[in-house]
């Protein structure tokens, strides 16, 4: 796995008990054990009671239902153990599926925009003899400091034909104003956002392993008369596969999340529904429908699914990564 | 010196650069190939693209509802004050509130996120212990799950503790951060010898207070990009806060300027208002980041992902 760092070196004879046991060492042994711990209760206790706990709790619901017994003027509903039926609602529920099918299409034009952007702009940055890079990357990396919610809004009125610039100069050419907000315009209008926010930070963990790399290389190669170009394909980007695992991995994560800005648009659209996004069916669930159980079901099942994805993501690349060296 | 030190450069290089004055400085001396002009362009199109909607909002700020919808998107308006005066009255000056407590929000809790981060990152870097792989295996997978689908049980938790609704259902689930442990343990592997820490301890030196007056110094920069990291992620948050708050002179930022929206749908005049507060709000919050950008480690957070 790639993402797990080589193991530390292993320690001097220090780590080992000292050849004579006289008090001061066994103190320090005793000490060297129970150390670590005092520094890991923090982060367990927090691990524990907000990730360890929420999941098991989520997955206990997800277990559960809401059951009417008849009899009585209202039926009495009671809250008991229902088996598999809410992940059998949720992955036969259409709207579920149809939005899981809605973050798909958005991720499939998301994540490879903004990698492949961050990637291209990177490799230009570090391209010999290329000007103003130091305005650029700071320009195209502002965005990474506007907050998800903030972007759509700004975006959202970029895209509103009353305010939308882009639609301002349409109409004075003569054309309609352009709706952002349709079928199929509406994924790019989304995914467009995640490229704006996502490019620059992406863009800066690429370059900076690109800046690591000893440019020694890249002298050799020009020797032996590769052009930039094939520099930037053969050596640079080979060389970065790492850092793209890792951008990927989360670009992938992010894609499944989908959440504010959808929400964010809906008020200026009537093209996204409550329920547009799994985790907007979740939330509707979660607390306006009452459902706990449909709403932990459909969780442990995106949360399985971004977990498969990210597994599939992480093997895909270490298998073109490593593949060839081990 | 720094003068004469430029000019012997430009000299030496002189005679294979180009006679054009704009290519004189260019790389090292050689002319500038249409490879890197069509680099420079693309660079600065994409500098365009990013600055665009900040240009934009920046300017829209200044135009009354009226104006907003009449006059040419990147033409100036009139009325900069007037929406200013707008925003600090709605709500009571609640818009300010929201400010406050994104700030608290993201200060607080990548503070405490960090040093909870730095102290087991430490640990799993410098302590052999049993479990020890196992333990770094499991927070890893922590970063695999995502925190949003922990937010729906986290608030049935924190509702059942009586926490729900308060500062600490937002500060609380923040703290703990994989990916900054994650972080933290390569920057400890790097940063920090084991020899220095041996020589302490034969000096008699504490376990706490080796930690806090030789490992976190050494390990500083790394920790200002955790926090940085975590900061922004605290600060670009919107469903944490949205399901766990309720009372709107607790909310944050986003979620604050994200309910102007949703309850001027329809009402038109309200869309000066979203604008003006979000240009309030970006503007400040670019700065310090292109302040705090600059104690950025990006090598070390790319770095740590090669091992």
């Amino acid at each position: 796995m790639s993402l797990t760092p080589t193991a530390t070196a292993p320690r001097g004879p220090a780590a080992a008990p000292s050849a004579t046991p006289t008090a001061h060492s066994r103190r320090r042994k005793r000490r060297s054990t129970r150390a670590p711990w005092f520094f890991l209760a923090p982060a367990m206790v927090f691990f524990i009671a907000f990730m360890v706990i929420p999941i098991v709790y989520a997955i206990y619901l997800s277990f559960r239902g809401q059951r009417v017994e008849s009899g009585g003027a209202f039926g009495r509903r009671v809250e008991t153990f229902i088996g598999f039926e809410n992940y059998v609602a949720a992955l036969t529920d259409a709207e579920f599926l149809a939005g899981l099918g809605r973050a798909l299409t958005y991720g499939a034009i998301a994540v490879p925009s903004v990698l492949g952007l961050a990637l291209l702009f990177s490799l230009l940055l570090d391209t010999p003899r290329a000007r103003f890079t130091a305005f650029s990357r700071t320009a195209i990396f502002i965005p990474y400091a506007v907050p998800g919610v903030i972007a759509s809004l700004l975006w959202g009125f970029l895209y509103l034909p009353s305010t939308s610039p882009i639609s301002s100069i349409a109409r004075s050419l003569g054309q309609d104003s352009l709706d952002f907000f349709s079928y199929p315009v509406l994924y790019f209008s989304l995914a467009n956002i995640a490229l704006w926010s996502g490019v620059g930070f992406n863009m800066i963990i690429i370059y900076t392993s690109l800046r690591a790399i000893p440019t020694e290389i890249y002298e050799a190669a020009r020797i032996d008369g590769a052009s930039e170009l094939q520099i930037a394909l053969r050596i640079k980007v080979p060389l970065v596969a790492p850092a793209l695992v890792l951008t990927s991995l989360f670009s992938v994560i992010g894609t499944l999340q989908l959440y504010s800005e959808p929400a964010t648009l809906r008020p200026m659209t009537s093209t996204i529904s409550s329920t547009w996004v799994p985790l907007m069916k979740i939330y509707q669930d979660a607390f306006m429908n009452d459902n706990l159980g449909a709403a932990a079901a459909a969780s442990v099942v995106l949360a399985l699914g971004i977990l498969g994805f990210s597994l599939a993501v992480l093997t895909f690349f270490n298998r073109r990564t490593f593949g060839g060296r081990s | 010196m720094t003068t004469t030190t430029l000019t012997t450069a430009e000299r030496d290089t002189g005679p294979l650069s180009a006679p054009d004055p704009r290519r004189r400085r260019s790389g090292a001396g050689r002319r500038g190939t249409p490879g890197s002009r069509v680099a420079t362009i693309v660079l600065l199109l994409g500098a365009v693209y990013c600055l665009v909607p900040v240009v934009w909002v920046i300017i829209a700020s200044s135009k009354s509802p009226r104006e907003l919808f009449s006059t040419f998107s990147f033409a100036p308006g009139t009325a900069f004050l007037e929406n200013l005066a707008a925003l600090n009255a709605y709500g009571g000056g609640q818009f300010w509130q929201w400010c406050l407590n994104s700030v608290l929000y993201a200060g607080v809790g990548s503070v405490l996120s960090t040093i909870v981060s730095a102290m087991a990152g430490y640990a799993l870097a410098k302590f052999r212990f049993r479990g020890r792989d196992t333990l770094f295996g499991i927070l890893l997978a922590g970063v695999l799950v995502p925190g949003i689908v922990l937010a729906v049980p986290q608030y049935l938790l924190l509702a059942w503790a009586g926490l729900a609704g308060t500062y600490w259902s937002v500060l609380l689930p923040v703290i703990i951060n994989p990916f900054g442990i994650f972080l933290c343990r390569v920057f400890a592997t790097a940063a920090v010898p084991d020899e220095t820490i041996e020589a302490a301890r034969i000096d008699g030196a504490s376990e706490a207070r080796i930690f806090v007056s030789m490992v976190l110094p050494m390990m500083v920069q790394g920790l200002v990009t955790v926090f940085v990291l975590q900061f922004v992620g605290i600060w670009n948050n919107f469903l944490l806060p949205f399901i766990m708050l309720s009372d709107q002179d607790k909310y944050p930022l986003t979620l604050g300027l994200y309910t102007f929206l949703s309850k001027g749908s329809g009402d038109t005049d309200l869309y000066a208002l979203v604008i003006i507060g979000s240009a309030v709000s970006v503007v400040p919050l670019i700065l310090v980041f292109l302040w705090l950008q600059r104690y950025w480690r990006t090598d070390l957070l790319a770095g740590g992902l090669k091992g």
